[in-house]
């Protein structure tokens, strides 16, 4: 006589083998190059090994050393300020371009194609070309500025102050086309029902916005706001491109810091630890939307 | 009296409206396609006549020649070159390894399926930053530094080709599967011959997603590719403008090639662009 349980146990086996079976030549590579750094990354933080010397357990002190690093300091307080910059200014440009495409006519797609265009070209082109836009003397955005009737216009790269606000702008011009498409996403999914009752209730168009766009737009909003804070914490190219940390140390960011530190001078414990906080910083701030989002939800 | 509101009105005023947005939104997409204009504008000038005030929009006499010099300033053959070749061994296994994987997480059921499945999307989140050390030891004891390799395994296996083509495939109806099973045919026959040619559109997305990412991926060569000859376009356009830095049309020259390629790419696959953007994003 059959045993159903065991013949379903071996009919289980064969489908998880066969289910692994897929997976398997993706996950080897994700594994070993993606799973094991994170957790090596993760004891290399309270390690001092440089390429010379073995590895030796240190414990704290590498955070301790975090702590006494102006450099470090510098950059962690300058990707704060990136982060601050560039996470609600492109969400914002992202939004009203996403509300302002989101209609029936002709033509429309060639406008969200421009707004997206500046996303898929390269970073090297885009740096490039800004920094020469931003040229203090010639370049065409002071000159529109005097334009506008600016006397003394900003110095954009060459200056401390203004090195930052030219990165953020830039990137805000890069990123907000991707956005836009997730904004667009999520305005397509709210239901028209919902506007045609709110019309009915006698909701003006700002009433309207207000009432069903924005809780519509929830989810999307949550997302994209995750989104831009990894991205903002993980910039390199950009600034790498178009300042290089500088003038002086203006706008030196986490991410060249891991570089410099971990690559530049071999020291991959301490490197690991300035990674370390990255990785906490993005996983806090992510914990803390989620956390605004439940509790606006209920 | 709503059918009569929700309908476009007709008239001079509605038409007065819609030039007026018209206006606005191309007033818009000039401002943001500017840098572009600019870019093309300076790429075809002489040198001096790139930073001047006013700004001169239309180069007196067209510089065609700056496309012919710069192949000999640069070994721009050998930059298109690795970057092609570089991009085209990525995106192939990306697509491939994912959407491999991704019918495993859609279609087979399994206990751990969805934890696994979990920690992957888990480290999308995770920004490369963070782990780029440990990788980089790694890859030096592998004595893979300096080689297109190190970049292909980095990036060939990422979670997010198998995230993207799992959300696509979860819309594939599991009757369809189940039907095919009732045939006869094995999993891997399903996956190949039914759920596969389906996918199309998905696959388009990732493979032009994956694609644009490493022919514009900065920092990864940057890390690992130390040796001339091996460089991509973007190491190698980095490097010219910090060799002649008041070289200003040659610069935009080679900014014009360097993006050239993808803009092509961009305007004959805008929608899976957009469509995988969208899909990738909205289940997430």
């Amino acid at each position: 006589m059959a045993h159903p349980p065991t013949a379903r146990s071996r009919r289980g086996l064969r489908t998880t083998l066969i289910g692994w079976s897929f997976i398997l030549p993706n996950f080897l590579g994700f594994a070993l190059l993606t799973l094991v750094p994170m957790l090596a990354a993760f004891v290399l933080s309270f390690m001092d090994w440089d390429s010379y010397n073995p590895p030796e357990w240190v414990g704290l002190k590498n955070l301790e050393r975090l702590l006494d690093d102006e450099s470090t300091k510098v950059a962690l307080r300058n990707t704060a300020l990136y982060a601050l910059g560039h996470v609600p200014l492109t969400a914002l440009a992202a939004l009203a371009l996403a509300l302002l495409l989101n209609r029936r006519m002709a033509g429309v797609g060639f406008f969200r194609a421009a707004a997206f265009f500046p996303y898929v070209t390269s970073m090297v082109a885009v740096a490039v070309v800004w920094n020469m836009l931003f040229n203090p003397s010639f370049g065409p955005v002071n000159q529109f500025l005097h334009l506008l009737g600016v006397e003394n216009p900003p110095g954009w790269t060459t200056s401390t102050d203004w090195a930052m606000p030219a990165v953020v702008l830039t990137s805000v011009w890069r990123d907000m086309g991707y956005y836009m498409v997730l904004f667009l996403a999520g305005l397509q999914a709210i239901p028209q029902e919902h506007y045609e009752a709110a019309r009915v209730d006698g909701a003006g168009p700002w009433q309207r916005f207000r009432a069903v766009t924005l809780p519509g737009l929830r989810p999307v909003t949550f997302l994209v706001l995750i989104l831009l804070t990894v991205q903002s914490f993980k910039v390199f190219d950009l600034i790498v491109v178009m300042t290089d940390g500088g003038p002086g140390r203006a706008t030196l960011v986490l991410s060249q810091q891991i570089y410099r530190q971990g690559i530049i001078e071999g020291e991959f414990g301490y490197a690991s630890a300035i990674s370390l906080v990255l990785f906490l910083l993005v996983l806090v701030l992510t914990l803390i939307q989620f956390w605004f989002n439940n509790r606006g939800e209920r | 009296m709503t059918t009569a509101a929700s309908r476009p009105a007709r008239g001079p005023l509605a038409l007065l409206r819609r030039a007026a947005l018209y206006t606005v939104l191309a007033a818009l997409a000039a401002a943001i396609l500017v840098p572009f204009g600019w870019m093309v504008s300076a790429s075809l000038k002489r040198n001096n006549e790139v930073l001047t005030i006013p700004v001169r929009w239309i180069p007196k006499d067209l510089q065609w020649h700056n496309f012919a010099d710069i192949w000999a300033k640069i070994p721009l053959g050998t930059y298109l070159g690795n970057t092609v070749l570089l991009s085209l061994a990525i995106t192939f296994l990306q697509v491939l390894t994912g959407s491999f994987a991704a019918y495993g997480f859609a279609k087979v059921r399994f206990r751990g399926r969805d934890t696994l499945f979990l920690a992957y999307v888990a480290t999308i989140a995770v920004p490369w930053q963070a782990y780029m050390i440990p990788q980089y030891i790694l890859m030096q004891k592998a004595e893979l530094t300096d080689t297109f390799w190190s970049l292909i395994l980095l990036q060939a296996f990422g979670a997010f080709g198998v995230f993207l083509m799992r959300q696509y495939y979860l819309t594939i109806p599991d009757e369809l599967c189940e039907a095919a099973r009732v045939d006869g045919l094995s999993e891997y026959g399903i996956w190949a011959r039914i759920v596969l040619p389906l996918s199309k559109p998905a696959l388009a997305s990732l493979a032009l997603l994956t694609f644009v990412n490493t022919w514009n991926d900065y920092m990864g060569p940057f890390i690992y590719l130390t040796s001339n000859d091996l460089w991509t376009i973007q190491l190698g356009l980095r490097s010219f403008v910090g060799q002649f830095d008041a070289d200003y049309a040659m610069i935009m020259t080679g900014s014009v090639l360097s993006v050239l390629p993808i803009a092509v790419i961009f305007l004959l696959g805008q929608r899976y662009f957009i469509q995988g953007i969208a899909t990738s994003g909205m289940k997430g």
